[in-house]
């Protein structure tokens, strides 16, 4: 079942190019032209790369921009009309959605190499539409009828995680000062900016318990890959090679009461024991976990369902230092949804890209030392939907090597 | 205009009219005709009593198209009695404050507008209880 779920492991797909734009509000770009950016900014790190098959991941293009038809439309627009594109809806996830159909196709041997870009333009719209839309990731006729945002989904569950645990009004701040602790090295990130524990604890409510600094900012970005069979991995693509050594998605019920036990996060927790058992990994042998923070106690929730804490726990891997570059599982590298900014469903191909790059060593001030093995993991809604991908760093793969 | 998308949901939305499971008893809301607990179909209405209580809930500021005017307005996890959660607003509280685990029954109120031209959506809300359990 784990084989059939997978990507077979004799199959090496790597990442081999990435391409990351600023995320930001992009008033003079539009979804297509910022989708070009990390298109032609991940083609050149592949050497030029010309894929055979594009997948986009994007979730609000529809209610945003009156566009649906992404795939024909991006392809066209980055010259590469006439080639297999389609676009994957997941709300959240759906970039991380977009790179695990990517590694099908690729896995399966339709293609050799294939182009996958997350992108979402938010600032077509503003205000009372944008929160609209974005409630339209929860159960549309039992949540957001009721007015119920994403905000107000995670502030459900912080206020009851807080509850269950007795975690103390300032518990999660950690999380929020690592991010943007992080952010100050990225290029791309939004928020360049450390925060302190006082602004914190000063920060408006904007859905209590959640303040201003346990939500991410939703904004425009677009992010790129191309991964490649091994054997058309490009002459001039980024060496040391970045493999991707598992592939997995799971869903839980949509509706956030509809699920059992909803601190569980139960679509994250399976997605990631499928990813370890595709790899033959577990939690104690990655060394750099992206994962969605797209409020501060998603990111307690995704570390305890990826097991790298027990139930009730992981909020205090934020009050030891365990989540900082030299911790013990070093998070939201780059800022994280909380700092780099969150795009939708570029989300999750960022997460990937920064990954890649780690391992890589081209993290630049953001690098954690000696990375070999990294995680990235997306959600769509309030983890309906939960994308996990590991990667490995991959020295065999060498410059003018043969590399089948 | 969503006149028949809300028009479909009126037994669940006036009534609290959910389903129960033939094969396991699992009490079902919203109705979703196969059973979450025992994954059979389960399509016998059942009526709920319309009393729970809160497992959790949080204020809404910024609130989405349709909904601006209610700001700000309190939105919770009800546990009914029977099982189930759903989610829903929280209404009539005066100054009481809310408080997880705090009883509540369901009542009637207008969920959202659409203009002043436009429809009215009404469905159900929670508040306190006031009639013993």
């Amino acid at each position: 079942m784990s084989r059939a779920a997978g990507i077979g492991a004799p199959v090496g797909i790597y990442v081999a190019g990435v391409g990351l734009t600023p995320v930001g509000e992009r008033w003079e770009r539009s979804l297509r032209e910022i989708a070009l950016e990390a298109i032609e900014a991940a083609r050149a790190d592949a050497g030029g790369l010309r894929p055979q098959a594009l997948y986009v991941g994007n979730m609000l293009a529809p209610a945003l921009s009156g566009q649906t038809h992404l795939g024909a439309l991006l392809a066209d627009f980055s010259g590469l009309r006439g080639i297999e594109a389609t676009a994957f809806e997941a709300a959240g996830a759906s970039g991380g959605v977009a790179v695990r159909h990517a590694c099908l196709a690729l896995a399966s041997g339709a293609v050799d190499s294939a182009l996958v870009v997350g992108v979402e333009k938010i600032t077509d719209r503003i205000g009372s539409a944008v929160n609209a839309a974005l409630a339209g990731a929860a159960d549309a006729d039992h949540e957001a009828v009721q007015g119920v945002t994403p905000t107000a989904q995670a502030a459900l569950l912080m206020r009851r995680y807080m509850h269950e645990y007795q975690v103390p009004a300032d518990g999660l701040a950690g999380f929020s000062l690592n991010a943007h602790a992080n952010a100050v090295a990225c290029e791309h990130a939004i928020y360049r900016r450390a925060i302190s524990a006082q602004e914190y604890a000063r920060a408006t409510k904007v859905s209590d318990p959640v303040n201003l600094y346990d939500a991410a900012p939703v904004a425009d970005g677009a992010a790129a890959l191309i991964l490649t069979r091994r054997e058309a991995y490009p002459p001039g693509g980024p060496l040391p090679a970045a493999r991707i050594a598992a592939s997995a998605v799971a869903t839980s019920a949509l509706a956030l009461h509809d699920q059992a036990d909803p601190l569980a996060f139960s679509a994250a927790a399976q997605s990631a024991a499928r990813a370890y058992a595709q790899a033959g990994l577990g939690p104690k042998d990655i060394q750099v976990f992206e994962l969605h923070d797209l409020f501060t106690i998603y990111a307690v929730l995704a570390l305890e369902a990826a097991g790298f804490a027990g139930r009730g726990d992981g909020w205090r891997l934020a009050q030891d230092g365990q989540i900082a570059r030299g911790g013990r599982i070093p998070i939201s590298t780059f800022g994280g949804s909380k700092a780099r900014g969150d795009s939708g469903g570029a989300t999750g191909v960022y997460q990937i890209g920064e990954v890649a790059l780690q391992l890589q060593g081209r993290a630049g001030a953001a690098q954690v030392p000696s990375v070999r093995l990294g995680m990235a993991q997306c959600l769509g809604g309030a983890g309906a939907t939960a994308v996990t991908h590991i990667l490995a760093r991959d020295e065999s793969l060498r410059q003018g090597s043969d590399s089948s | 205009m969503e006149v028949s998308r809300h028009w479909r949901l009126r037994q669940q939305r006036y009534a609290l009219v959910g389903e129960v499971c033939p094969h396991c008893d699992a009490k079902i809301f919203p109705p979703r005709d196969i059973c979450p607990d025992c994954g059979q179909d389960a399509k016998t209405l059942y009526q709920f009593s319309g009393r729970g209580e809160v497992f959790s809930y949080t204020t809404v500021h910024d609130a989405p198209a349709g909904y601006e005017e209610n700001a700000p307005y309190t939105v919770a996890l009800v546990k009914l009695e029977e099982g189930p959660m759903l989610t829903a607003q929280l209404t009539d509280l005066g100054e009481q404050p809310v408080e997880i685990g705090m009883p509540v029954e369901m009542v009637t109120r207008r969920l959202r507008e659409d203009g002043e031209r436009g429809m009215l959506v009404y469905g159900y809300k929670f508040r306190p209880r006031l009639t013993a359990a």
